[in-house]
């Protein structure tokens, strides 16, 4: 699936997007595989309740199914307007 | 209605002017322009950064929302992304109904959503270094009225 990553997620990251190839069956799962892989995602996944979730492009929950998703995008809490 | 994600500049009063113009069963039209607010005075610039597969679609639906619980009879947001100076226009809405407590309520609706709920980041330029503007528990809380 196609992994996004915007503001201070997309930067502490360091990328704005990647493929992951990945088994998890929910946000939370992916995350935790994602945190597993190196200091930079740990980092950016440190709290969760800073950030926000979208799947194919709409709000999400963190404890959401990954099944048929072909789009996660990780961000703070929007500051439009 | 109108959506419109841009990086280019946008005259809030041509916009205006040129809204709901042919309408005549209204009798309301309500504007908000948002700007770049240079609070300290040292504020070099504003990036805007926005999630573009999503960010059309996040507002169709907010303003949808707007026009079928007030009987908006028209409904216009513009908002901006990229790199903008203080003093510059971010984003625009306008509501035009039958009466004015419609036209202002919707105004106010789709201000408080768009700020939390449409996929914009701010970050601050200034002459002490770059930070990510803060989302606001006031802004969350104010979802609430609705």
């Amino acid at each position: 699936m196609n992994v996004m990553y915007f503001a201070w997620v997309r930067e502490r990251i360091g990328i704005p997007q990647e493929k992951v190839e990945t088994e998890a069956a929910t946000v939370n799962d992916l995350i935790a595989e994602l945190t597993a892989r190196e200091d930079r995602y740990a980092a950016a996944f440190a709290d969760t309740s800073a950030l926000r979730v979208a799947l194919d492009q709409e709000l999400s929950d963190f404890d959401a199914p990954l099944a048929g998703v072909q789009e996660v995008a990780f961000f703070p809490p929007m500051t439009g307007g | 209605m109108q959506i419109r994600v841009q990086s280019e500049p946008f005259d809030a009063g041509v916009e205006l002017n040129g809204f709901a113009q042919n309408r005549t069963d209204i009798g309301a039209v309500v504007s908000f322009t948002g700007v770049v607010r240079d609070t300290d005075g040292n504020l070099q610039e504003m990036l805007i950064e926005h999630y573009p597969s999503m960010t059309q679609s996040a507002i169709t639906k907010i303003a949808q929302e707007a026009v079928d619980r007030w009987s908006l009879a028209d409904c216009l947001v513009i908002h901006r992304h990229g790199a903008l100076k203080p003093g510059a226009p971010i984003m625009m809405v306008a509501t035009a109904a039958a009466h004015r407590a419609a036209a202002f309520e919707a105004a106010d609706f789709l201000m408080d959503y768009l700020k939390s709920r449409a996929p914009f980041w701010k970050k601050e330029i200034t002459d002490q270094g770059a930070d990510w503007v803060a989302a606001k528990d006031a802004d969350e809380e104010a979802l609430d009225r609705w």
